[in-house]
């Protein structure tokens, strides 16, 4: 009897001690995972820069000749580039809140989270075409 | 402190006062869909119209801030954005930092620098002169020149 038992239990463990990494799942590795990693990364990123921008703003304050040579900064071309970055992070991180919202009000958003994850995309894609060649011609042209 | 999770099928406790956290997380929503209006509003104005980036400086800024409805929608932006920041670094700070006092430390400075800069940036809002004596009037807004 035991060695029956234990053969059973060999048996069961055995499809599962054969397979080397997790099987896919609803989450890992999936849409689920990434909008998750990317909304940390763009939030935390859009937090520094508000603090920065908060104390930029500030210098109106202090006097015109100090507030624009500090905005004087925002205009060459690198900050331009590093502008369509922050917008493009404040796009995901805007998109996918609303995402997660409808996920979190709505049962067709959570069934349809995937669907959600590539509205967001198609969505952001739209935002960055309408915004990056006008900006960079504002940065770049005279 | 970090956080721990319940199984999902644990009992739930039903704790006296306000569920602080219950009303974090609907603040997050709450804000989050009125942020995206008024992001998307303040960039639109400063990035899109006109000559974009290259048009901001004092004058532009001056103009912008002696106009009431700008003025509320800076500060009610400048409240609900670096709440909702915040409020993320700290759900961050939780996930990330398991010792107290590393914890608590990292806390502190953000709730800190918080209340600094909604005062800082409120005050700036409300108190700045866009029309500054002596300083040269072609760096100024076009409405200083009325007075």
């Amino acid at each position: 009897m035991p060695e029956k038992t234990a053969g059973n239990r060999a048996s069961t463990l055995e499809p599962q001690t054969k397979l080397k990494a997790p099987a896919g799942t609803l989450y890992r590795g999936r849409e689920g995972m990434w909008s998750w990693v990317v909304h940390r990364i763009t939030g935390v990123a859009i937090f520094f820069f508000l603090l920065v921008h908060i104390l930029d703003t500030a210098l109106v304050r202090v006097s015109p000749e100090a507030y624009n040579a500090v905005i004087g900064t925002y205009k060459n071309p690198i900050m331009g580039i590093g502008e369509v970055a922050l917008v493009a992070a404040i796009g995901l991180h805007a998109l996918n809140g609303l995402r997660i919202i409808l996920i979190d009000f709505w049962s067709w958003g959570t069934k349809h989270q995937r669907v959600l994850f590539w509205a967001v995309v198609i969505l952001w894609l739209i935002l960055m075409i309408g915004f990056t060649p006008r900006h960079l011609m504002n940065v770049f042209g005279e | 402190m970090a956080t721990t999770i319940d199984s999902p099928r644990a009992p739930r406790i039903r704790r006296r006062g306000i569920n602080w956290e219950k009303w974090g997380w609907i603040y997050m929503r709450v804000s989050g869909v009125v942020l995206v209006v008024l992001i998307f509003g303040h960039l639109f104005v400063n990035l899109m119209i006109g000559d974009g980036v290259k048009a901001l400086d004092f004058a532009f800024v001056g103009g912008k801030l002696s106009d009431p409805f700008w003025q509320w929608w800076d500060t009610l932006l400048l409240w609900l954005a670096l709440i909702h920041g915040s409020n993320g670094m700290r759900t961050i700070i939780n996930d990330y930092t398991h010792n107290r006092m590393v914890n608590l430390t990292l806390k502190g400075a953000l709730g800190l620098s918080t209340v600094v800069l909604l005062v800082l940036g409120t005050l700036v809002i409300f108190t700045f002169d866009p029309c500054p004596v002596g300083a040269p009037t072609d760096l100024l807004p076009s409405i200083c020149g009325d007075l």
